[in-house]
């Protein structure tokens, strides 16, 4: 049985969205809102189980009054607030991170950001082609595991966070560096082997844009043979211990070819052991069919 | 913490060097020496952790003494510390004045930004491209580098000579050997980069004070005439005045007399300081802090080092004021790393008020407990922006952080923190002096007292000048040797202001009249360009600070600093139709820049192009 702590009761706050009175709880964020209210802001440093970092600055919107724009992942509603989400400054500033980000990292496996360039006129090719841009930089590939594609990477911290203080305790990554030449890296930047990574793979389940992936996915992905129409999700539970951690097992051609966990679990809010993340071969390493 | 170290293991100058500072490691588990014992118990937990704080100098501790940061001496400072070494190295790498990879001893740091541009950096480095290499490249145990501004724009073009080693008479908290060089010659240089130790001495800090000994000054009134080693000088000279003052008023009364005498930081942001403060005392939250800042780094900027070396006792009164105001007992002063003599001066004050009694536990007899403790700052600009410099005293990257918490609630250690900059507590002490009234008498109704201007740039006498609120921007010039021949724009307020044209030169320096004027006074600096200067370069220069500054954390400026700079390159030749399509990129990069980057430092990083674009049309 799952008992639920229900804290003490939050009021209600009224503000203005998008010309609409909308009521939210205290301490809920201006994205709270919109999703309540159906509004699809795009989003890509927030993450369902982490603390704001608000770095990438997509979901940016207008509150009358303030001299910047404020990001909707991260600021609390307050009584009598009027946002516009959709205002022109919004959507110039969505437009131009779109585009300063898509010019200096390669997107090519960040989910929905194809979408939000096409529907915000964003073309990040009007920077030239001697624009300075990350994304050669080479993938590491140090371990059976995982692999780290820096030149995916947005820097938008979560794999830190994940691995620090608010999932893992590990800190084996970090950011390191400063400015466009920021990256994140373990000690001197060294192989993963190396340093104190447990292999939980806890970072890989919040990386928002593909930087990091599974072995698995990016061998399929260079073979040419990664294929999302293709595989199914059975979430089910973890074999190994007594905690009984919920798995999302995705499918392709009766293989496991990634392991994700939901995200929404009171317990593990999306977090594995390596056993829970990595310990699959067991299932499909049978004895002939390799 | 249950941290993974490296095997990496320190030299013996490296231990020798973080041992000075932390002691000899007391077990195994800190990397000291290995026995039996150390097996019948482990060391963690929060006792270890508390001091991250010390992690910054612990590396320049390191840095001091081998000149760069090795696996071994790195992994021995968090066996020391419990810091992950993953963060460790973000820490080290975030900062300009630290190296992961060998490098000579002696590193020589040519200012090349915009002051030192117009008085002939070039030259400089041109001179040692040809007799020592390019830069970066080691060469008979040194090796150059360009670098942002010194904050010695008065003697531009400026260089500072940095040489790793023991650590000279005077112990812990000093750099190793530091030269100043400026006005920088090849010769000169040459002569440093081989002996810093016998470089020809740096004038005296009254030579940037072209007023000196004028009547009516309040803030420079003791550079060059009292002696700023001297505590008894200091106190011959109305020292210490204004803390008894204080202590008779109360904190309160405190409070009230800066609130009502209108002092408004100094800092760049122009927030009533009675207001800050007020707020910081009001918080039910008892442990507090002051934080001084003096990390100094807009392009442009020296007052507060004129300030520190020149009348180093005014401020650590100053904060023992305002300490005593917020309800601190801990004052922490952040000080630029690149400011060797204000740290000699500043470091010696502090000792000499402590044996007299003025600092310590029961601070002149009445009770209060406060003392001041000395952080140096290492290469990084963004580090002086109010949240970043939390970050970078706790040992995390100088990121910014996420406001709300304001400081005044959350600040440094997340307590309840008033930052303050150097000049604005400076002026504290006439307010306690003389009271609130006779202070607001001078100036504006809303720019109260006299503000120190640092004027730099193609002018006959450089120098920090002070001048009532209200004087204009031509009065300013006649003070610094007159309008220049071929005058071709002021930038005002530093790389993050704007330019003025020769015919605004009656725009009042107050807040409010720069800010009619579309300016802002910013850190006061008054940077004077004739037309022998290549704008477009120097626009560059500016572009090129901030991409270098930014921390990286937000998109729009960790990018579009980058974007700016690629667009200024190509217009650098181009006028009119040629331009204007990159002029058009450069103010919708700008506008996101504005309206979405995290703190001031990407809010403002364009300000000064776009001014340059629409005032003194560049690119036209
Ligand atoms: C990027 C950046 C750099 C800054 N650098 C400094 C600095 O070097 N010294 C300083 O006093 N204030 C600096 N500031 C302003 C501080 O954030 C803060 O407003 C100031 O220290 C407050 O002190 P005041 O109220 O006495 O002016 C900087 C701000 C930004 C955004
Ligand atoms: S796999 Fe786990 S331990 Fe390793 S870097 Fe990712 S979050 Fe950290
Ligand atoms: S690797 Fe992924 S999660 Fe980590 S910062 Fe980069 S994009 Fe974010
Ligand atoms: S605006 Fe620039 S300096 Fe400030 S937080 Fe963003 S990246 Fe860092
Ligand atoms: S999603 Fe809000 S700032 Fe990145
Ligand atoms: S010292 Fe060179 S510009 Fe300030």
């Amino acid at each position: 049985m799952t008992s639920v702590p229900l804290g003490l009761p939050r009021r209600r706050v009224e503000f203005e969205l998008d010309g609409e009175t909308v009521h939210v709880l205290e301490g809920d964020t201006i994205l709270d809102a919109c999703t309540a209210a159906g509004k699809d802001i795009p989003t890509l440093c927030y993450g369902d189980t982490l603390t704001p970092k608000n770095a990438c600055r997509v979901c940016v919107v207008e509150v009358e009054g303030a001299r910047t724009l404020a990001p909707a992942c991260s600021r609390r509603a307050e009584p009598g607030m009027k946002v516009r989400t959709g205002s022109e400054r919004a959507r110039h500033s969505r437009r131009l991170v779109l585009e300063l980000l898509a010019s200096s990292t390669d997107l090519s496996t960040t989910p929905h950001v194809a979408g939000w360039i096409e529907e915000y006129g964003a073309e990040p090719a009007r920077f030239g082609p001697d624009a300075a841009t990350v994304a050669g930089r080479g993938a590491k590939v140090d371990n059976d595991l995982y692999v780290r594609e820096y030149g995916k990477c947005i820097m938008c911290y979560k794999c830190v966070d994940a691995c620090g203080d608010q999932w893992q305790n590990t800190f084996a990554i970090a950011v390191a560096g400063r400015g466009f030449d920021t990256t994140i890296a373990v000690e001197h930047d060294g192989p993963l082997p190396d340093s104190a990574c447990v292999y939980c793979g806890n970072c890989i389940e919040v990386c928002p844009t593909g930087a990091l992936s599974f072995r698995s996915e990016y061998e399929m992905r260079a073979a040419g043979t990664w294929d999302e129409d293709a595989q199914t999700e059975t979430t089910t539970i973890c074999a190994y211990c007594g905690v009984g951690c919920n798995l999302t097992l995705h499918v392709q051609d009766n293989r496991i070819v990634k392991v994700g966990s939901p995200h929404d679990n009171p317990i593990t809010r999306g977090n594995l052991c390596i056993k829970g993340r990595f310990g699959y071969q067991h299932v499909q390493n049978v004895q002939g069919t390799e | 913490m249950d941290l993974k170290y490296t095997d990496a293991k320190p030299s013996d100058a490296e231990r020798a060097a973080v041992d000075e500072l932390l002691g000899p490691a007391p077990t195994g588990w800190e990397g000291g020496e290995r026995d039996v014992a150390d097996l019948r118990w482990a060391k963690g937990g929060h006792e270890a952790r508390d001091r991250r704080d010390l992690l910054l100098p612990a590396l320049h501790a390191v840095n001091d003494r081998v000149g760069w940061l090795s696996e071994g001496a790195l992994d021995y400072i968090c066996r020391r510390l419990t810091v992950p070494p993953a963060e460790a190295y973000g820490v080290a790498t975030f900062y300009a004045m630290f190296s992961l990879r060998p490098r000579p001893a002696t590193v020589l740091h040519v200012c090349t930004d915009i002051a030192c541009a117009a008085r002939g950096s070039k030259r400089v480095t041109e001179s040692l491209t040809s007799r020592l290499g390019p830069a970066g490249t080691p060469a008979g145990g040194a090796v150059w580098q360009e670098s942002p501004c010194l904050g010695l724009c008065e003697r531009a073009p400026a260089a500072l000579v940095i040489r790793a080693g023991e650590v000279p008479e005077g112990g812990a908290g000093t750099t190793p050997t530091a030269a100043v060089v400026a006005p920088a010659t090849p010769d000169a240089l040459l002569l440093a980069v081989r002996d810093p130790g016998r470089a020809a001495p740096e004038p005296p800090p009254v030579a940037a004070v072209p007023q000196a000994g004028r009547p009516g000054l309040v803030l420079l009134r003791r550079v060059g005439t009292a002696d700023p080693s001297d505590l008894d000088d200091y106190r011959a000279h109305g020292g210490y005045t204004a803390l008894r003052n204080a202590f008779a008023l109360g904190p309160a009364g405190v409070i009230r007399e800066v609130s009502d005498s209108g002092l408004l930081g100094r800092g760049g942001a122009a927030f009533p300081t009675g207001r800050k403060w007020q707020a910081t005392a009001s918080q039910p939250v008892r442990t507090r802090y002051l934080v001084c800042n003096a990390d100094e780094s807009e392009p442009g900027t020296f007052k507060d080092r004129v300030l520190m070396e020149g009348d180093p006792y005014a401020l650590i009164e100053a904060m023992t004021i305002a300490g005593y105001a917020v309800g601190a007992h801990r004052g922490y002063l952040y000080l630029r790393g690149e400011y060797p003599r204000a740290l000699a001066r500043l470091t010696h004050a502090a000792e000499r008020a402590r044996t007299r009694g003025l600092l310590g536990d029961d601070v002149l007899g009445h009770g209060y407990a406060f003392d001041i403790e000395i952080r140096r700052g290492a290469g990084a600009y963004i580090c002086g922006e109010e949240t970043a410099i939390f970050n970078s005293i706790e040992g995390h990257r100088g990121e910014p952080r996420t406001k709300p918490p304001f400081p005044v609630e959350q600040g440094l250690f997340g307590r309840p923190t008033a930052v303050n900059n150097v000049e604005t507590l400076v002026n504290v002490l006439p307010v306690l002096e003389h009271g609130a009234a006779a202070y607001a008498a001078t100036g504006t109704p809303s720019s109260t007292g006299t503000k120190l201007f640092c004027v730099a740039g193609t002018v006959g006498r450089p120098g920090v000048f002070e001048v009532p609120f209200g004087a204009t921007l031509r009065d300013l010039l006649d003070l610094a040797g007159g309008v220049p021949p071929g005058l071709r724009a002021v930038l005002l307020g530093g790389a993050a202001g704007g330019f003025l044209r020769p015919d605004e030169l009656d725009v009042p320096l107050t807040f409010e009249g720069a800010r009619a004027a579309g300016a802002t006074l910013g850190s006061g600096v008054v940077l004077v360009l004739d037309d022998t200067v290549d704008l477009p370069r120097i626009l560059i220069r500016v572009a090129e600070f901030f991409r270098d500054e930014s921390c990286g954390q937000c998109v729009p400026c960790r990018v579009g600093t980058v974007r700016q700079e690629e667009a200024l390159h190509r217009i650098a030749d181009l006028r009119g139709a040629a331009a204007a399509a990159d002029v058009a990129l450069l103010r919708e990069v700008g506008q996101v820049m504005r309206d979405a980057s995290i703190c001031g430092l990407g809010q403002t990083a364009w300000n000064a192009v776009e001014s340059a674009i629409d005032r003194l049309g560049a690119y036209e």
